[in-house]
């Protein structure tokens, strides 16, 4: 096979703590050498030598929230068409959520989406099994033979579980079977019909509200079955201040949990819902500018470890309709990097850090490869323009599904070469 | 409008909600009702205002009283009424609010009267299709006409809205006519209150300019007009409140707790009235009461508002 060696590139590499002017050195498929001195080892024979000018080079995003409509709702999304939008996005691994029809609960199903994806994927992508059969919330699914056929975490998906009892079981047998549970709270008695962040935005609109506290206690209840039981428990999708407190907290009682949160709700708030905007429904809803604050130096401190893009692709089918029957959710996986660039070139959060939480971490947290350029690692890497200015536009969207957050939206920073274990699978 | 003063374009193709309209707005629609008014008291009450043009009602829930007032106000007015209930329509058949909309849309109507369960249903509507939207209310979000009737039956009673303390109680979480009706009030200069249990309150009442009150004896101290909402029957029992007896006791309006309020206050409600539960029999067909000439109101404010939309003036403008 081919080598290429990128040279003169912004080499931003967490795993290694690099943000160095360097050379990366590709060949069969793996990194061989990435860093200021790699050319020390010389350019391979034959290679293809790309001069970056300054350009930046980072290991490919690892995007562990993802959800897909293959199977059963392929006109929003297949397996496919979510990879080439993640992709055009820098995306190289993704985690898809079990919230398909059929359910992802079943060794077949792992097996299904694997095959899919080897035939007709360009990124890697991973399922997620669900924690109970169809997502009911009753029965634990086959985590050990999930796990032997592929699966790398354990979600409800979009749901929360109900049932303390059935949370503290999946934990306890999620631990023995070495797996991460990912759940994402929102108590649903709480939640009632609610559709929007709870307060005055919401009253005026006559919305039914969601208060922060409908996610912050089913996770706290988490959070002390993760304490009694030793199991790794992941927060998916936190969006309060609140949330991020009791994570805080749980950090530093030594108990194992991390927690994720959507690039929405680190670059939007409660307010863009405006006049009934449904691409602005999401679940949890966009809360209030405090929270978003809270957010962001969640993150930059660490207790949040990861972020996601919680790419979730809504027809208009489900999507032009009055707000409070229209479903939650927006797509992500092209606009993912780009939005979080923003809390870079607004001096929030260092790109070290960023690209920890949107790529390093990520793969760590689940075991997955890529996250790193570490000699010997996957080349999934992506060559990006940091500064470079885009404007997102409904016609220039890859995914089937359009309901993006950030329609009209003016973005710094666009990914010019997308690397999956040494194949080129986009270029600007 | 050849036989009626000429009043000021009114500024808005659509009526959404109070929300957006000045007060110059308001003032301009509750002239143009006192007009509408003397109209219905004559015994000739046809006007040819809106002769030829369509006025399509369109009813997600069911209102018999709302849908017959823009009914009434429509065919005073000469237009041609066209109802379309949810019952008979295809919205039972699964077509969306937007489908239904393009599709009335094409039968080139003048006007659209909606009322619908889900909040935001008629400013969604407005942006598909090319007529005039009348929002005849929208889940708990706005019931626009309502609030005006309410204040065109203050303002003819107590000659101004300025400086009146308006009381309004009950179910002001669940309730568009209490936020339509709170925006207008604070608009023309009323002093506003809201008396509930906390339950039926919405979050953040206090910044949504209305001072809020659990207790009767309290809130209505004063009050020169007290505004009853109907208590819907899905939260009488347990969720909201724990029954309607104690529901009434302590918040349904009698003649005891009306001692409160000013000796000449104004009693009104939007209708339909549980008797025994947000309001004696005693005090709504009572002296105080003015919920009939609500009722009266409600015509003329519709004949109003389509007149204000329908202005021959705008078509000029365009042409």
């Amino acid at each position: 096979m081919s080598a290429t060696v990128f040279q003169n590139a912004r080499i931003v590499d967490p795993s290694r703590a690099i943000d160095e002017i360097g050379t990366v050195i590709v060949e069969n498929g793996t990194i061989r050498a990435a860093g200021g001195n790699a050319l020390g080892q010389g350019v391979p024979d034959g290679a293809t030598v790309v001069d970056c000018a300054g350009k930046a080079i980072l290991p490919g995003l690892v995007d562990a929230r993802v959800f897909v409509g293959e199977p059963g709702a392929e006109h929003r999304e297949t397996i496919a068409s979510a990879s080439h939008a993640a992709a055009a996005g820098g995306i190289t691994s993704f985690i898809m959520m079990p919230d398909t029809a059929p359910v992802i609960d079943d060794v077949a199903l792992v097996e299904f989406v694997l095959r899919t994806a080897r035939e007709t994927a360009c990124v890697n992508i991973y399922p997620a099994a669900a924690i109970t059969k169809g997502l009911q919330g009753d029965e634990l699914s086959e985590f050990g033979l999930l796990r032997a056929a592929g699966a790398v975490a354990l979600t409800q998906g979009r749901r929360t579980l109900a049932s303390a009892l059935t949370m503290r079981r999946a934990l306890t047998y999620a631990r023995d079977m070495g797996l991460v549970v990912a759940h994402a709270t929102q108590d649903p008695d709480l939640t009632s019909r609610g559709v929007m962040n709870e307060g005055l935005l919401a009253s005026w609109l006559g919305l039914p509200g969601i208060p922060r506290e409908a996610e912050a206690i089913p996770l706290q209840r988490d959070l002390m079955l993760a304490r009694l039981t030793g199991a790794r428990y992941h927060a998916a999708e936190i969006s309060t201040a609140m949330s991020a407190e009791a994570v805080r907290r749980a950090k530093e009682e030594g108990i194992q949990v991390t927690a994720g949160i959507s690039i929405n709700h680190l670059c939007l708030n409660e307010n863009d819902v405006g006049e009934y905007r449904t691409f602005f429904r999401l679940s949890p809803p966009l809360r209030a500018e405090e929270d978003r604050l809270a957010m962001v130096e969640a993150l930059k401190e660490g207790t949040v470890d990861i972020i996601v893009s919680s790419h979730d692709p809504q027809d208009v089918d489900t999507k032009r309709l009055p707000f409070e029957e229209a479903a939650a959710g927006a797509i992500g996986l092209e606009t993912l990097l780009a939005a979080a660039l923003r809390l870079y070139h607004s001096g929030d959060v260092p790109l070290l850090r960023l690209v920890e939480a949107l790529s390093t971490a990520p793969a760590r947290l689940f075991g997955l490869p890529g996250g790193t350029l570490r000699p010997s690692a996957p080349a999934d890497l992506i060559v990006v323009d940091l500064e470079a200015p885009w404007i997102v536009r409904e016609a220039d969207i890859r995914s089937l599904s359009k309901n993006t957050a950030f329609e009209g939206a003016r973005m710094q920073g666009r990914v010019l070469q997308t690397m999956v274990a040494g194949r080129t699978v986009f270029s600007a | 409008m050849t036989d009626a003063p000429a009043f000021p374009l009114f500024p808005h193709r659509h009526l959404l909600g109070i929300k957006g309209l000045s007060p110059a707005d308001i003032e301009l629609l509750l002239d143009r009702a006192d007009a509408a008014v003397a109209i219905s008291r004559q015994s000739e009450k046809k006007r040819n205002t809106l002769r030829g043009r369509t006025q399509i009602n369109l009813f997600y829930e069911a209102s018999t009283r709302t849908q017959s007032s823009f009914e009434l106000a429509g065919k005073r007015l000469g237009a041609d009424v066209m109802n379309m209930s949810v019952a008979s329509s295809s919205a039972k058949k699964g077509e969306t609010l937007l489908d239904t909309a393009i599709t009335l849309n094409a039968m080139r109507p003048d006007i659209l009267v909606i009322r619908h369960s889900a909040a935001g249903a008629a400013a969604l509507l407005a942006q598909k299709v090319t007529c005039s939207v009348v929002n005849a209310g929208d889940g708990a979000h706005e019931h626009p006409t309502q609030a005006l009737l309410d204040a065109l039956t203050i303002r003819r009673e107590k000659g101004r809205i300025g400086g009146l303390v308006v009381a309004i109680c009950g179910d002001v979480l669940h309730s568009r006519v209490a936020r339509s009706n709170i925006i207008l009030l604070n608009a023309l200069g009323a002093r506003v209150r809201v008396i509930a249990p906390s339950t039926l309150l919405p979050s953040g009442i206090e910044r949504m300019g209305a001072e809020s009150f659990t207790s009767m004896a309290e809130g209505l101290k004063g009050a020169d007009v007290v505004m009853m909402l109907r208590l819907q029957r899905e939260r009488m029992a347990g969720s909201f409140v724990p029954s309607t007896r104690e529901y009434f006791r302590f918040f349904g309006l009698d003649a005891e707790k009306l001692k409160a309020a000013k000796e000449d206050a104004l009693v009104m409600h939007p209708g339909p009235m549980n008797r025994g539960i947000e309001i004696a029999s005693e005090v709504a067909d009572g002296p105080r009461s003015v919920i009939q000439e609500q009722v009266e109101m409600g015509v003329a404010v519709r004949m109003a508002v389509m007149e204000a939309l329908l202005d021959p003036r705008r078509n000029e403008d365009a042409a």
